[in-house]
């Protein structure tokens, strides 16, 4: 690691003023990407401004079925809140399917979709939910959020405040990991409101997080398990790597939106 | 039996220490004035070095040396050796390309050590690193096992044409001929190997002092055997004569054999503490152990097993090409040799065996010893082809495998090795119990029903441990004896030390060779320690690896007791004026059999060293030495049975059941056994399910973190059911066989043996991973 300087801001207007007072600054939240590729010399941040003690931006509150999780908190937060679990079980049980016990008490929210790894898990929920981001400048909605492979809309001294959704009538995740990493290989969140059915996925697009179109209007008519078996899913626009190929890719990613289904379906309401 | 003696489950004594973080690695030494090192390795496979600029880096803050290979070199510091001399089948010796220390002119693999930087901290160290600037010219790369002998492949080094090593024969191939002329079926199969990285939980790491007023070496180090690193370094390596160099390999973090080598740190942290005049410590990180520990396997085989009609083995022919990577690691030229090919007859009466072995140079890391070494291999391709012979017969692998077992010992081979006993019926029949075998069928079907392929597979092994006699090793190649040292010293006040030449890096020695004198003497296990690891303590000693320690380490161990036994047995029939046979030592007392005399243990040790009133023309004190050079290899085997059910959707493979039974001879600890076997169960469904290493056509290691190489999880193991039979081995004292490889050598096949059997296509690679079994489905439709 190279030399840094580390702020812990109070506020998210102090962090703001340090990050325009830095050279080259970085937010820090739980540190559980930045940290590691820093120790491999990958990033050299001047400053580092901690944001996890800035209360405004913890916690999870529910009211009615307005959901709004606070940048910082914590994965293990987020998976053991049983407020959160009436409305919306899925996002609590993706939150406790993240990696292993020490990624899940320090990783936070803000964090995993600040850094839009295409194999995270929170990007497909946020997409099926139709979140939205609040930052310290603005709100927008996880579609225009996701923007590519490790790229998002966040100016530089933009920083995440909360995310915000309504919770859904049902919803599931389904997350084949990658072996080796935990992260999801190929990771589908099926999110049904009223008539209104999204589906999105991760771990498997080539430009990071996105919605499976065809599955949607196939759900539309019949809400089944069933309604996705003749569904292709196309592999000329999913990841290949030493792990998966993209058949096998897009294999993986009509098995998990099958099985979200059916445990959506299987569920009782 | 006592409650702490040979066959009791006695507590791990060094747990204590571990588990609460007092345990004292390399690490954990600190030295006054101690200095950090980082070395500049290559980024690349292959290339030319057209320069190096070290200004830059020596002008850098904290800065105390940056050197090259050159000023080594110009030191007189030796190149790294291959320690086993193999020769051809034409009778040539192996071709083995020079391996600098660091590369002077050419990098063979991406991790090569080029620059060593010491500087105040380690961060300043790696900092100057990087702005070591090192000029190269890419050269072409070969990458693939495969690959390496084609027809204008890269060369690697000048002594070895088109990247041979050695054509090496064993067996008789006129005779496998002949009995493959008359065969009623052969079995013919292509099996792959892959490549491992070894991933001990603490890297490798050492702190080289050099002392100028003594003109004296201090290297703490990884080492599994720090005599043989003694004796390496100072013979081969001119760093110093013996006795002016002390080597202490302390609390280790596993080695699983990738630290029985000398590896270019340890020899240029040596060197470059005396060239800087401070002592200096290189702790690698968990990138530089994937780049630059040794790697395991790799090999590429074609096997052929002949049968007549009665479904007797009537031959095996076997065909492998062993990558070595870059350089020849210490004892990388035995491990496709005489560890792999001479286990080729595995449980069976097989006439005739002939194999040939081609030993390669790619552009990748060295690959040596790894848990197993060369046994894994072997069984794998038997195993592999007598459950395929099976299926393709269309009869019980269970029964072929009966049918062609050895019954009589001892059993010479056609490939070297003479088994001296066992028991194979047993161990398969305890397994296929354990496993309901005869079951199988019903729950095949039953999981069918719940959309899963069911799949059963078998794994009768045999290996061989405490690799011996010295002369007989020697005769083949090896540089060194393959024996063992101990030293039992007795206290004034009838404690115990035992000195061992075994290393202790998780296999819980402290323990297990403290019961040998605790069931000797009757003394409390708390009294007996245990002291290795140190050059300065224990006089000499091969280390551990093969499995060794048991059957010859032990057995020195028991040697030494027997010599003190001797002694003690004359001085208490001198004190209590009776017959030297009628003395016996019981549970902490010496005593006249038969009668009422008796003198508690300590009062003879006492009496050794008061030297008041011993025999006449006895000398004082209580202590003796042995060293044991074993008349024979051992052969632990056993059966493995694995059973698992694919989700055809995923390709996902769990692990239903698996049980082991092993043959290990006498046991000592079956608690610390039931662990070895644990571990090495872990490490074999790790490479049978999970562990794959992938060089990209470049030659970059594309798996050189765990974010990307899968070491096995608890969540990816079932509850082992392992249980063992004993017929103990005849060559030793104490009758033991070995037990800390067997897991590893046994499941692999097992593993996959099951696989295909679940899924109908024999054709499948290892890692089993999701992907690849997947593909196999979709082959198979
Ligand atoms: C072993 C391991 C396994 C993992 N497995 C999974 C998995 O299965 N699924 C999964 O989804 N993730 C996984 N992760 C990722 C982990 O869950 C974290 O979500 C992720 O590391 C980022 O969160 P963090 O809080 O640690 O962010 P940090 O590492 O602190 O920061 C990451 C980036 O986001 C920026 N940032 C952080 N917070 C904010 C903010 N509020 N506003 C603006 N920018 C911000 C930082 O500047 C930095 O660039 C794994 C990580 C590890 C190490």
């Amino acid at each position: 690691m190279y030399e840094t300087q580390y702020h812990r801001a109070a506020s998210v207007e102090e962090a703001a003023r340090l990050m325009g007072e830095a050279e080259d600054g970085k937010f820090l939240a739980g540190g559980m990407t930045l940290i590691p590729t820093m120790k491999q010399r990958l990033a050299s941040p001047s400053d580092l401004i901690d944001l996890r003690r800035i209360e405004a931006l913890k916690g999870v509150t529910v009211d009615g079925r307005n959901v709004r999780i606070g940048a910082v908190t914590t994965h293990y937060d987020v998976s053991t809140s049983e407020e959160l679990a009436k409305i919306c079980p899925a996002i609590t049980n993706l939150a406790g399917h993240i990696g292993d016990p020490q990624v899940r008490n320090m990783g936070t929210i803000g964090g995993s979709i600040a850094n839009n790894d295409p194999a995270a898990d929170y990007p497909s929920a946020l997409l099926a939910l139709d979140a939205t981001i609040i930052t310290s400048q603005r709100s927008l909605p996880a579609s225009d959020f996701f923007i590519g492979l490790f790229e998002t809309a966040l100016e530089p001294n933009e920083i995440i405040v909360a995310v915000e959704f309504v919770g859904p009538d049902r919803a599931a995740y389904k997350k084949f990991p990658n072996p080796a990493s935990l992260y999801a290989m190929a990771g589908v969140f099926v999110a049904k409101s009223g008539d209104n059915i999204r589906v999105a996925v991760t771990g498997a697009g080539e430009g990071g997080v996105f919605r499976l179109k065809d599955a949607e209007t196939a759900l539309a008519g019949n809400f089944s398990p069933s309604a996705l078996d003749s569904l292709a899913v196309d592999p000329d626009v999913l990841l290949s790597d030493m792990h998966a190929s993209a058949d096998y890719r897009a294999n993986l990613v009509k098995v998990m939106a099958k099985r979200a289904v059916a445990e959506i379906t299987n569920r009782p309401m | 039996m006592g409650v702490e003696g040979i066959g009791a489950r006695v507590l791990r004594k060094e747990d204590k220490r571990f588990i609460t973080g007092k345990g004292r690695y390399t690490d954990d030494m600190s030295v006054p004035g101690m200095k950090h090192a980082a070395f500049v390795r290559s980024p690349h496979a292959h290339a030319k070095i057209t320069g190096i600029d070290v200004e830059t880096a020596k002008k850098m803050p904290g800065v105390i040396g940056v050197l090259t290979g050159a000023e080594l070199k110009a030191d007189g510091i030796g190149n790294l050796i291959c320690g086993w001399m193999i020769h051809s089948k034409d009778g040539t010796p192996m071709k083995m390309g020079a391996w600098s220390p660091l590369a002077t002119d050419t990098v063979r693999y991406v991790g090569d050590a080029v620059v060593i930087v010491i500087a105040d901290t380690k961060g300043q160290a790696r900092d100057a690193a990087e702005a070591v600037d090192v000029s190269y010219e890419e050269l072409p790369v070969v990458v693939k096992t495969a690959e390496a002998l084609n027809e204008g492949a890269p060369q690697l080094h000048s002594e070895a044409p088109g990247n041979l090593i050695f054509d090496w024969d064993i067996g008789d191939e006129k005779a496998t001929n002949d009995a493959f002329a008359g065969a009623a079926h052969v079995t013919k199969m292509d099996i792959v190997n892959g490549r491992l990285v070894p991933n001990a939980i603490e890297p490798r790491a050492t702190l080289g002092v050099y002392d100028a007023g003594e003109d004296h070496y201090t290297c703490w180090t990884t080492s599994q055997n720090p005599h043989v690193a003694r004796l390496v370094l100072s013979a081969f390596y001119n760093v110093a004569p013996e006795n002016k160099l002390r080597v202490i390999a302390p609390d280790v973090g596993g080695g699983f054999g990738s630290k029985i080598f000398i590896y270019p740190e340890e020899l240029i942290c040596l060197w470059a503490s005396k060239k800087t005049g401070v002592p200096v410590k290189w702790v690698a990180d968990r990138t530089e152990s994937f780049l630059a520990d040794a790697h395991g396997r790799d090999h590429v085989t074609h096997a052929e097993l002949a049968f007549d009609k009665d479904n007797k083995i009537l031959g095996l022919k076997v065909q492998t090409i062993a990558n070595l990577g870059a350089y020849m690691s210490l004892f990388s030229s035995s491990v496709p040799t005489y560890l792999y090919a001479t286990l080729l007859s595995g449980q069976y009466d097989i006439p005739a065996i002939h194999a040939n072995v081609k030993a390669v140079y790619t552009n990748t890391a060295p690959v040596d010893a790894y848990r197993g070494a060369g046994r894994p291999e072997a069984s794998f391709v038997l195993e592999r082809i007598m459950e395929t012979a099976a299926r393709e017969l269309k009869v019980s692998p269970a029964e072929l495998r009966r049918k062609n077992f050895i019954r009589t010992f001892p059993h010479q081979t056609p490939v070297i090795m003479n088994y001296d006993a066992g028991d194979f019926d047993a161990t398969l029949d305890a397994g296929l119990k354990a496993a309901d075998y005869e079951g199988f069928e019903k729950r095949r079907e039953e999981a069918a029903k719940r959309g899963k392929l069911r799949g059963i597979g078998l794994s009768c092994y045999i290996e061989a441990c405490g690799i011996a006699p010295s002369a007989a090793v020697g005769s083949l190649g090896a540089g060194v004896g393959l024996w063992e040292s101990a030293e039992v010293r007795v206290n004034a006040i009838g404690t115990i030390e035992i000195l061992t030449g075994s290393h202790s890096h998780g296999q819980g020695h402290e323990t297990t060779f403290a019961q040998l004198a605790t069931e000797r003497f009757g003394v409390p296990i708390e009294s007996v320690s245990i002291v290795h690891g140190d050059t300065d303590k224990v006089q000499m000693g091969m280390g551990t690896y093969g499995s060794r320690s048991g059957a010859v380490g032990m057995s020195a161990v028991v040697k030494a007791l027997d010599k003190v036994e001797a002694k003690a047995k004359k001085i208490a029939a001198h004190l209590l004026e009776a017959d030297e046979a009628d003395i016996e030592i019981k549970d902490g007392n010496v005593r006249v059999a038969g009668t009422d005399k008796s003198l508690p243990w300590f009062q003879v040790a006492l009496a050794a060293y008061t030297a008041h009133n011993l025999p006449s023309g006895m000398e004082p004190g209580l202590k003796e030495g042995a060293f044991y050079d074993p008349s024979n290899f051992t052969f632990p085997g056993g059966c493995h049975i694995c059973e698992v059910e694919v989700d055809p959707e995923t390709g996902v493979t769990e692990i239903i059941q698996f049980v082991a039974a092993d043959d290990f001879g006498k046991i000592i600890n079956p608690m610390i056994v039931e662990g070895q076997v644990h571990g090495g169960l872990a490490q074999g469904i790790g490479q049978a399910l999970l562990e794959g290493t992938h060089y990209d056509d470049t030659g970059q290691l594309l798996t050189a973190s765990f974010m990307d190489y899968t070491m096995p999880r608890a969540q990816n193991l079932p509850s082992f059911n392992i249980m063992t039979t004993e017929t103990p081995c005849p060559s030793n004292p104490l009758g033991i066989k070995g037990c800390g490889e067997a897991g590893a050598i046994g499941s692999p096949p097992a593993v996959i043996n099951a696989i295909t059997d679940a899924i109908h296509n024999n054709n499948l690679t290892m890692p089993a991973t999701p992907q690849i079994v997947w593909n196999a489905i979709q082959a198979a439709k």
